[in-house]
């Protein structure tokens, strides 16, 4: 796809403006989008990119009902609540093809498994990416102390709290590096309790896609390129990422920030045989659906094609 | 030149070697000592300089931890309504210059039963103390989940934060002193709120960034986390770990020690700096908050006084080895010198020039004794050189007098066979081997008329020169006596007389005498002394038996007697001197009469010749290259054809002749007895 694509688009295709709001601050969970601007891949791809602000108190849902977003990262359980509930968006492409949603204890507490979590207190996040936790615990029928834990890692550093909810390429990094070896601490993959909630995925409205489906396929196409670009070039995409943190005033480390790169690039590996880069396996759709629905979190689900835009998303 | 073994290279190489080592050795022990010496006052002076700084930062926070405690303490005490409540917490930071803002922020509905979230906060803006509601500072995070609030709510301690940028209200990275307050609601002690209390983290950090450790050492502020919080790499400051700098260097141990100072520890280790400089480092807790504090100091510019004393300690040292050298080399040279002349000298001796001037030597140590001798040797070897020469002059001209005597004795010998080539009658052979250059045998043979031939064999005793010279006069005397006289008694009895007469050397000679007729074969003979001859006929060989005689010399006045045996054609007369009998081999063994007759008896018998060779080989053959002791004589003489034989072998003669064989055979039966 790429050896004639770059020529013919810088000549046919007029250039058109759009917007992605990621669902965090700058930082390598996004660094094929960063890269893929920096590098000028959405250029070649007649688009004319631009990354809005994200993070606390930004909703990309809401800003992508409002219109002030084009293209939106968030969870697939975010989207599927969301199309629960009547906002036509559909997927265009699924980014993390394993959850990396993990619930950490120290050793010395003694939790070995989600039942040990009985009357705990558990720190879950505010907000969609609760879900899963949630779910898990609904499904297994255990009363946890719920307390609601901000986007640092001290509460539970400190004792505030027995089990913290952690993305495996963020949080549980952070852990390790405040001086808690693995070794000190019990991990439990929430993919591994069969809750295999798959995150990050790009996302547009219905409308945006039936205005201008070439718009779509050529962001999709740019930001998985931009991926595959970071992936090759580690070094450089970090270095674009922390230049755009750095832009954000966000405290930037180098060391973190690779961590983050080398988990997305295992997260995003296609899991199934016949998957590939982007890719919603339609199989992990529906577990994923059937989990909420039996938990009572959505009505229903839409079909398959009907939520996929694209299923081939990864493969042109 | 003298090579690689010249012996001043051996000295400078062996002495620069280990002076060189010697000096190494004390050098680097020295380095060693003062390294640990160094080392040893390093950990205390680093103690003392980090408590110094813990206790200074530690005063602050105390004084803050302790303005929080009072203010919880009022709060759960006192009654305070809304606008009391901001007075004092304005007093709170007006009155302590160390704290940046203080608030008190309550639980939901704690503060009014109508308002859900309440927390005045009074803080230091540009200067101005101005008053932030934190309920709408953070709308996006309420304050209710910051750690500030819920790390001391769900501890129910006090703790202090770690350090954060406080976006919304203070704006400025600071650390929080937060503790619960309590309401008692009937009886019933109920969380109410935290209060609290910020102090910048610039204004604590100024303190430690402030101080300066040599050039480039420094002190760091760790928090709970090993965040960095202070140190000279400014981008590291609320950025990085010290786990994640450890992650970076892929370096466990220094996780390891970023375990050990998050944990409380205190210690001195010497590692590798966050700056990449091999360090000196004491860490040590700052107890209120909990965080590390560290003293730097490289390690370089610890030792960089030692080591510049080891360079000029090196310098100095070089300079005293290169001296030393030059010194080792002169002494060697003025040892080697006259060696290198004496060397010289004695090798112009060796190739015989004795008149070689020695080089003059002044001093009295080894070398002038060893000149000196030298001059003494070269003396004496001049001396005996020319002793020598002599000696060798002298025996040359005796050796070649004895050649031209040699030449004289061997001349007077009859030496030319066969002697008479018109006398078919017998055949005559004979041969003397001195075992000197000049011997006392002798033989001889002449006609003393026309048909009777003498022929003897003498041996004269001793041997050599006086020999020779005895046996010329014995020779003399036998020839001219006996053709004066022709019968062997009177020859042997008047030449005898004439020897013994004057014979002052007192020396002998044996003497067998004989006379043959060509004619008839007989063969008259006198012994004076000698050994027996032996007969070779058709009986076989064997020793004459003869009457005995006294040998000539020794005596005046002796009687001899003569004999005789008839020889026919193809017998043969053997005489030897005991030369032949008595040679030796090297076991001392004698070749002796019985070795002699065998042989005699397988030697060819046809020619005189072929026989006299033939024994002569068996004689050398015996002694086995062991050195001939006596002259070697011997004469055969064989009759080929007679004119007129004796008629009868019945005759008188015949008779003699085989009794005088017999005779030889008792004798023999009786000394083998």
């Amino acid at each position: 796809m790429c050896v004639f694509a770059p020529s013919l688009s810088a000549e046919a295709i007029p250039v058109k403006n759009a917007s992605l709001m990621p669902l965090w601050s700058p930082q390598a969970q996004f660094a094929g989008y960063y890269v893929a601007l920096d590098k000028g891949i959405y250029a070649r791809h007649g688009i004319n990119l631009k990354i809005l602000r994200a993070g606390p108190g930004c909703s990309p849902v809401e800003a992508l009902q409002k219109g002030s977003a084009d293209f939106v990262i968030i969870w697939l359980t975010t989207a599927l609540q969301h199309r629960s509930a009547d906002t036509p968006l559909v997927n265009l492409a699924q980014i993390i093809q394993r959850s990396s949603m993990m619930l950490i204890s120290k050793k010395t507490a003694g939790i070995k498994t989600i039942a040990d979590m009985d009357g705990k207190k558990v720190g879950l996040w505010e907000g969609d990416v609760s879900i899963p936790p949630r779910t898990l615990f609904a499904r297994q029928h255990i009363k946890i102390r719920e307390i609601r834990q901000s986007h640092t890692v001290n509460l539970f550093l400190r004792g505030g709290i027995d089990v913290t909810s952690a993305m495996w390429f963020n949080e549980y990094h952070t852990i390790l590096n405040s001086g808690i070896d693995p070794e000190e601490l019990n991990i439990i993959f929430l993919r591994d309790q069969g809750m295999n909630f798959i995150e990050d995925g790009l996302y547009t409205m219905e409308k945006t896609l039936d205005k201008d489906p070439a718009l779509a396929a050529a962001f999709v196409d740019a930001s998985l390129e931009g991926w595959r670009y970071a992936f090759d070039h580690p070094d450089e995409a970090l270095d674009i990422v922390i230049k755009y943190m750095r832009e954000a005033h966000l405290p930037a480390n180098r060391m973190h920030q690779k961590w983050m790169l080398e988990r997305m690039q295992d997260l995003m590996t296609p899991v199934h045989p016949k998957g590939a880069l982007g890719q919603l396996v339609e199989q992990d759709y529906d577990a994923v659906g059937r989990t909420m629905q039996k938990s009572g979190l959505i009505q229903s689900y839409p079909d398959y094609k009907a939520f996929v835009w694209r299923d081939d998303a990864g493969k042109k | 030149m003298p090579g690689k073994n010249s012996i001043v290279i051996k000295l400078v190489l062996v002495i620069t070697f280990f002076s060189t080592v010697i000096f190494a050795v004390t050098l680097g022990y020295n380095y060693y000592r003062s390294r640990v010496i160094l080392q040893n006052e390093l950990e205390s002076n680093a103690r003392n300089l980090a408590m110094s700084l813990v206790n200074r930062v530690e005063t602050q926070l105390t004084a803050v931890t302790k303005v929080t405690e009072g203010l919880a303490r009022s709060l759960e005490t006192g009654n305070y309504n809304e606008q009391q409540l901001l007075a004092l917490l304005r007093r709170t930071v007006e009155n302590n210059p160390e704290i940046y803002g203080s608030f008190a922020a309550f639980e939901p509905y704690a503060f009014s039963p109508n308002l859900h979230l309440y927390a005045p906060y009074y803080y230091r803006k540009n200067g101005k103390i101005t008053f932030e509601g934190l309920e709408n500072s953070y709308i996006d995070f309420p304050y209710p989940y910051w750690d500030w609030y819920q790390i001391p709510r769900e501890l129910g301690k006090l703790e202090w934060s770690e350090p954060y940028f406080d976006e919304g209200a203070g704006n400025i990275v600071m650390s929080t002193c937060s503790l619960p307050f309590y309401e008692e609601i009937n009886g019933k002690k109920q969380l109410k709120g935290i209060v609290g209390a910020d102090v910048s983290l610039d204004a604590l950090t100024e303190l430690i960034s402030s101080v300066k450790i040599l050039k480039t050492g420094y002190a760091a502020l760790l928090s709970r986390n090993a965040m960095i919080l202070a140190h000279p790499l400014k981008d590291a400051i609320m950025n990085e770990t010290f786990f994640s700098i450890a992650e970076a260097r892929n370096d466990p141990s220094l996780r390891a020690l970023g375990k050990k100072m998050i944990r409380g520890e205190t210690g001195f280790v010497h590692y590798t700096s966050l700056v990449g400089i091999t360090s000196w480092m004491y860490y040590t807790p700052i107890p209120s908050s909990g965080w590390t504090l560290a003293v730097v100091f490289p390690e370089a510019e610890l030792l960089e006084n030692v080591r510049k004393l080891s360079i000029t300690m090196a310098a100095m040292g070089l300079v005293g080895l290169v001296l030393l050298t030059l010194a080792v080399i002169y002494i060697a040279r003025t040892i080697i010198k006259p060696l290198q002349l004496l060397t010289t000298a004695t090798d112009e001796i060796a190739s015989g020039n004795f008149d070689v001037a020695l080089p003059t030597v002044s001093s009295n140590d080894e070398v002038g004794i060893l000149t000196h001798d030298f001059q003494l040797m070269e003396l004496s070897l001049k001396e005996y050189i020319r002793n020598l020469t002599e000696t060798t002059a002298a025996k040359e001209r005796i050796q070649s007098e004895l050649k031209v005597a040699t030449h004289i004795q061997e001349s007077l010998l009859p030496r030319l066979f066969p002697p008479f080539p018109n006398h078919t009658e017998f055949d005559i052979y004979a041969s003397m081997v001195p075992a000197k250059e000049v011997g006392g045998d002798f033989y001889d043979f002449f006609f003393i008329d026309d048909n009777n031939l003498l022929f003897l064999i003498a041996d004269v005793s001793d041997k050599g020169v006086p020999a020779a010279l005895y046996m010329m006069v014995a020779k003399t005397l036998l020839k001219s006596e006996g053709q004066r006289l022709g019968e062997p008694d009177k020859i042997l009895r008047s030449v005898n007389n004439i020897l013994a007469a004057d014979n002052e050397s007192c020396m002998f000679t044996t003497v067998f005498c004989a006379i043959l007729d060509v004619n008839t074969g007989t063969v008259r003979f006198a012994n004076a002394g000698h050994n027996p001859p032996l007969i070779i006929d058709s009986e076989g060989v064997r020793y004459i038996t003869m009457k005995p005689g006294l040998m000539l010399g020794a005596m005046t006045d002796i009687v001899y007697k003569t004999e005789s045996i008839a020889l026919k054609p193809g017998e043969t007369l053997f005489l030897y001197t005991d030369g032949v009998t008595e040679a030796r081999n090297r076991n001392e063994e004698m070749y002796g009469e019985q070795r002699l007759l065998e042989a005699m008896q397988r030697a060819p018998k046809e020619k005189v010749t072929e026989m006299i060779h033939y024994i002569s080989a068996e004689v050398t053959r015996h002694a086995d290259n062991a050195p001939q002791s006596d002259d070697i004589t011997m004469l055969a003489i064989k009759i080929t054809k007679l004119v007129s034989p004796l008629p009868d072998p019945e005759g008188a003669e015949y008779r003699l002749i085989n009794s005088a064989v017999n005779n030889v055979n008792i004798e023999r039966e009786g000394r083998s007895a």
